[in-house]
């Protein structure tokens, strides 16, 4: 029988949570790292014991961890304290530096800052980390202030791909409230040479050529708060999603509005429909219904918890604009949780099981396609990041 | 000529956790004795700290964490400005202290 382990990243450490297949009985191991705030683990496709986690902290940086043993264990990539001796070299795997060189993309130094004046682009943590498809020691990484990286040894170092901050629209790009992250990266399981990047509020990025050279993806996107709201880029994106089986269709909600595109991003439509509020974070996709969605609508950009206090999730079957209120489990009085953008996860049993985090501790399940819910843990730091595995 | 007195440093919580040490811990640190000095020996012997007290590259000190030794303040001090002379004999340890967290 498949087990299942989730991952949760939280404010104060990480947690893996492990059940068999009925997924009725969970064990919780952690706290991981505990004090640190952990933005996102994910595990290999290829090695799924092969464990990559952003472990951040205000006071001390950015530190990468890594496990070969499904979170058992973990080591810095690059250091073994118990071999480490003067000689050894200082670590490097959360030396994430920009690169700037004339050679491999145009030096870019500054983007907007809030105000509007232009800022030097500053690193500050690693806000999600993406395993390769089809190798354990490739992983890339999305960071603030947004950048992508991409490290083939493991994490042991990492390089920038500068052409995604240099293809000219860098300058115009501006945090949100959360700071300039780049948050979303998805990999094209039929097309290696695709990726698709988010970034709040810059917008959503693709290269089509293996990170070399990227073009925003924001047409049909309207964000009425800004100047300009269908400009080229300016949007803030929360997340999006992708069923593997049709990588050109993807769905993603916006700081307002969900939206689906059928052709790559390369345009957008409003599937936000009979929602009773289109603004949220989290969006993803059933693993065996490429049309059946979730999302957590939060009550707007100024109220950051759900409508009336009741915790709602909602699923489309038809691939958006038909939304019905799933609530089975779930608070549906004085609850003023949120749920963070990369909160939510699916696992791939025959019974697909949908996975999200609140900031109020707990960890939702459904084992039934979202008709019911439980807390498999609950009274956890606030959890950012929630990542499921399936596991043979 | 005797060997240099082992140089004491004492470091925040999270980053005894991360170096694997309990309390206060020692360094060999070759003459002058410099914070910067200190700090090389440090990431050269527990090389998971590198980055978390100051930047790689540039060396600058993260903004939360400050340096003291003999109740003083050396955290805007030149990093090649010699340490105190307690710090440099092992009488007084280096104080790697980050900011306190409210809540």
């Amino acid at each position: 029988m498949s087990n299942v382990r989730v991952l949760v990243g939280t404010r104060k450490g990480a947690f893996i949570l492990t059940s068999d297949g009925k997924r009725d009985n969970w064990q919780v191991s952690g706290p991981h790292f505990a004090g640190w705030e952990i933005y996102h683990m994910k595990g290999s496709p290829v090695d799924p014991d092969r464990i990559y986690a952003s472990q951040t902290s205000g006071w001390f940086g950015q530190i990468l961890q890594g496990s070969n043993d499904g979170g058992k264990t973990w080591f810095q990539p690059g250091v073994k304290p118990e071999d480490a001796t003067p000689q050894w070299p200082p670590v490097k795997s959360n030396r994430f530096a920009y690169d700037a060189s004339a050679e491999t993309g145009k030096p870019l130094t500054t983007h907007q800052w809030y105000d509007g004046t232009q800022h030097p682009w500053e690193f500050k943590r690693v806000w999600h980390l993406e395993p390769s498809l089809t190798d354990a020691d490739t992983v890339y990484a999305g960071v603030e202030d947004a950048a992508l990286f991409r490290s083939t040894d493991g994490g042991v170092s990492w390089h920038e791909l500068p052409g995604l901050r240099g293809h000219g629209t860098g300058p115009d790009w501006q945090p949100g409230a959360g700071g300039m992250c780049l948050h979303t990266i998805i990999l094209d399981p039929t097309n290696p040479e695709r990726i698709y990047i988010a970034i709040s509020a810059a917008g959503a990025f693709r290269t089509d050529d293996g990170g070399r050279s990227w073009k925003p993806i924001n047409k049909g996107l309207v964000s009425n708060m800004t100047p300009n709201p269908t400009a080229e880029v300016g949007h803030c994106v929360h997340h999006i999603a992708m069923h593997p089986s049709r990588p050109d269709v993807l769905f993603m909600q916006k700081h307002w509005d969900v939206m689906r595109s059928d052709n790559a991003g390369d345009n957008w439509h409003e599937i936000s429909g009979n929602l009773p509020t289109d603004f949220g974070f989290v969006i993803d996709v059933h693993a065996h219904e490429p049309e059946t969605l979730y999302v957590v609508p939060i009550k707007s950009d100024s109220l950051h918890f759900p409508i009336d206090g009741k915790l709602q999730v909602y699923r489309s079957r038809t691939g958006g604009n038909e939304w019905e209120a799933l609530t089975r489990g779930l608070p549906q009085e004085n609850c003023y949780v949120n749920v963070l953008r990369d909160a939510m996860s699916v696992d791939t049993l025959d019974d697909c099981g949908i996975y999200f985090g609140t900031t109020g501790g707990q960890v939702y399940a459904s084992t039934n396609g979202g008709d019911s819910w439980s807390a498999i843990v609950h009274d956890l730091p606030a959890v950012l990041s929630v990542e499921v595995q399936t596991l043979a | 000529m005797p060997d240099p007195a082992p140089i004491r440093v004492q470091l925040p919580y999270h980053l005894r956790t991360l170096a694997r040490v309990d309390g206060e811990l020692t360094l060999t640190v070759p003459p002058p004795i410099t914070i910067r000095a200190v700090l090389d020996a440090l990431e050269a012997r527990y090389p998971m700290l590198a980055g978390t007290i100051r930047e790689h590259d540039t060396h600058k000190r993260r903004p939360f964490l400050r340096f003291f030794a003999c109740e003083e303040d050396l955290s805007l001090e030149s990093p090649d400005k010699p340490l105190p002379d307690a710090v440099a004999n092992g009488a007084e340890p280096l104080l790697i202290v980050g900011a306190i967290a409210g809540g």
